[in-house]
């Protein structure tokens, strides 16, 4: 698999058969926001992921796209465990990770990381890239030191691109794109099977995105990591995935390969955010048919009955206002949550 | 659809590996906080004199045994008249005078900034450890702890602390066994608690803010995703950050406990008599307005307060903008 060059990233590779690293089933998390009533003895929650089904094979990346507020972030937290799960499970490479805690959790975190949106709040500005990179193998026990872990880290500096020598700096010597990559080698410090990029791009310049990404991709070809990648930019998306998963108002709407969705999406929500991508050739780009939607994401604290995205959508008719529509296979590899396609 | 954007910007970025940097310094957060505070002149006197009054302070044995030949309580009765009027005013052999027993009031002045500083240090470090620790716990963990440390900030805050601590020093100062069951003695240790008591919340309160938002940073759930104990997220991820407010906050505490230390040597509780202090002096002074017939008993240890207190205050004022506002980036 790391043999394979960028350009040549086949969304078919041998993943049948195969086992998947991460299995996600009927995953839901309900956040407590207060009460209603008359006595208060209503309690109100958001909604903020219900029922969501994936997984992730080894060595590929799923990008998780959606508007704000679809729950695409509190998924990547839930798998990680930083967020209170309701239902469902989440198996990764085979065991059941839903409940453990204590020190079996702490455990959990060599194998599951976590590369931020934002470099400028995710790195603590009181402390050197040493630090910052070498923690995490002092917190595991891999050194004992903080300075024993000073070869390990130039070498992680050096693999994500920066200069050895940024060792003894503090981030606010460093750029966004570069503060993003001491976050990544962060990340990798414990070499992980797993990384969830929680919009890792959208906070920095468009000229400095394609280098992010890039880099990211060449991990995984040289490490063979494995990504769920949380974006709203849907060409950055397309870019790196090899799966694609929809997510609208915390349920997955559609999830296929990367190219089956951008070239033929099933459901209308997907229809209508791939309308909005823009096409660099103005003269396409007039003669393009745009969706758009009206109205808002619906209130997560009391979403609508049946199909989700029924306020808005198109095409929508009685049985949509009133049964969700399960996600079921519409071609091969191609799930989609809709009653009328 | 095509391929949108992306790809003709990756096939030309190069795989740029570091920026040209093999000479750049990596300079400190406390570097960069000192060569802002080198620019504040003011607060560099300020530092300066306080810095003058400690070695002072240090040396106050020393300077009055060789330079003015007379201890702090040696009294002089042939220097006062027949009623107890200090006869000899600011002098050659008497710099600032004598006081009502003769005793000379520039020896006394400088021993008097030994038990101001030593008080108001004691005391402020005492509190900035107490109100550090409270504080931390409080924002970091939430919840009952909260509660029950921001309850008691509140009730310590809104006690009336001149008259309660007046209470205090009388009640624990009956005996010579003190209170607390003899954990407090009379004297210096009793004005010391006293002041720590009541000064502790200040520094909690700005903590617990500083903590409530510092726990919400993404640097702080990085270190969880990381796998960092909550004590590991306390000590390495939010100490660092609470150093700047705890200094800033510490440097305008020191000042009101001296002002707070001499108020109740002016009331004549805690600090033992014979104990020079600047509270003390000034109250001898103010005492049957004496300071009408001889106003060098006033003057000294009054300048010496005011200018005590005001260094401090610049200071503070000073390390507030090099550290607060604009740090790290």
């Amino acid at each position: 698999m790391p043999s394979l060059k960028l350009s040549e990233r086949s969304p078919e590779r041998d993943r049948r058969g195969a086992e998947p690293l991460l299995i996600v089933r009927g995953l839901t998390v309900r956040f407590p926001v207060g009460r209603a009533g008359f006595w208060g003895n209503r309690r109100l929650f958001v909604h903020a992921v219900d029922d969501v089904s994936f997984e992730i094979f080894r060595g590929e990346t799923l990008g998780l796209v959606g508007e704000t507020g679809s729950g695409k972030t509190t998924t990547g937290r839930a798998i990680l465990r930083r967020v209170p799960i309701a239902a469902g499970t989440i198996t990764f490479k085979g065991n059941d990770i839903t409940h453990v805690d204590g020190d079996n959790l702490r455990h959990l975190r060599r194998d599951m990381q976590l590369v931020f949106q934002d470099p400028y709040a995710s790195l603590n500005p009181r402390m050197k890239v040493l630090d910052l990179v070498g923690e995490p193998l002092v917190v595991h026990g891999v050194v004992r030191r903080i300075r024993e872990a000073r070869d390990r880290v130039r070498e992680l500096l050096e693999l994500v691109g920066l200069p050895a020598d940024a060792v003894d700096r503090y981030p606010h010597a460093f750029s966004g794109g570069q503060r993003q990559r001491i976050g990544i080698a962060r990340a990798l410090a414990l070499e992980p099977d797993f990384i969830v990029c929680d919009e890792p791009v959208s906070a920095l310049d468009v000229s400095i995105r394609a280098q992010v990404v890039n880099l990211l991709q060449n991990l995984q070809d040289r490490l063979g990591l494995t990504y769920l990648f949380i974006a709203h930019d849907l060409s950055v998306v397309r870019h790196i995935s090899h799966r694609i998963a929809v997510m609208y108002a915390g349920k997955v709407v559609e999830i296929a390969d990367r190219d089956e969705i951008y070239e033929n999406p099933k459901h209308p929500y997907t229809q209508a955010l791939l309308s909005a991508v823009p096409i660099p050739d103005p003269a396409l780009q007039r003669t393009r048919r745009r969706q758009i939607l009206r109205g808002e994401i619906p209130n997560p604290v009391d979403p609508p009955p049946g199909c989700r995205f029924h306020t808005r959508c198109p095409i929508a008719e009685d049985r949509c206002r009133t049964d969700p529509p399960p996600l079921e296979p519409k071609r091969p590899e191609h799930l989609a949550a809709c009653w009328l396609t | 659809m095509s391929q949108v954007g992306m790809d003709t910007v990756v096939e030309s970025a190069a795989p740029e590996a570091g920026e040209p940097s093999a000479q750049i310094l990596g300079r400190s957060p406390w570097e960069l906080f000192w060569r802002r505070f080198r620019s504040d002149r003011v607060a560099l006197v300020a530092l300066a004199f306080i810095v003058f009054l400690v070695l002072i302070a240090i040396a106050a044995p020393v300077i009055a045994d060789h330079v003015n030949h007379h201890g702090p309580n040696q009294l002089n009765t042939d220097l006062t008249t027949a009623i107890g009027l200090p006869a000899v005013g600011p002098s050659k052999a008497y710099w600032f005078g004598v006081d009502t027993v003769g005793r000379d009031v520039f020896v006394r002045t400088m021993y008097g900034a030994r038990t101001s500083l030593l008080v108001a240090f004691i005391a402020t470090g005492l509190s900035v450890v107490l109100g550090t620790i409270l504080g931390t716990l409080a924002g970091f963990f939430g919840g009952w702890v909260d509660t029950v440390v921001s309850r008691v900030i509140d009730i310590v805050l809104s006690l009336p602390i001149l008259l309660l601590a007046i209470g205090i020093a009388a009640a624990c100062s009956i005996t010579a066994k003190g209170c607390f069951g003899g954990l407090i003695q009379p004297g210096i240790s009793l004005v010391v608690a006293i002041i720590a008591l009541f000064s502790w919340p200040y520094i909690g309160r700005i903590v617990r803010g500083q903590v409530l938002s510092l726990r919400e940073k993404e640097f702080v759930e990085a270190a969880r995703a990381q796998g960092f104990t909550s004590a590991g997220i306390m000590f390495r991820e939010i100490l660092p950050n609470l150093a700047a407010p705890i200094i800033v906050y510490t440097t305008l505490i020191v000042p009101s406990n001296i002002i707070f230390e001499a108020s109740l040597s002016f009331l004549g509780v805690g600090i033992p008599p014979t104990t020079p202090s600047w509270g003390r002096m000034i109250s001898d002074a103010a005492n049957g307005q004496l300071y009408t017939a001889a106003w060098w008993m006033l003057l000294a240890p009054g300048i010496a307060l005011v200018l005590t207190t005001l260094a401090f205050n610049l200071v503070g004022d000073g390390l507030r903008d090099a550290l607060d506002p604009r740090m790290g980036g």
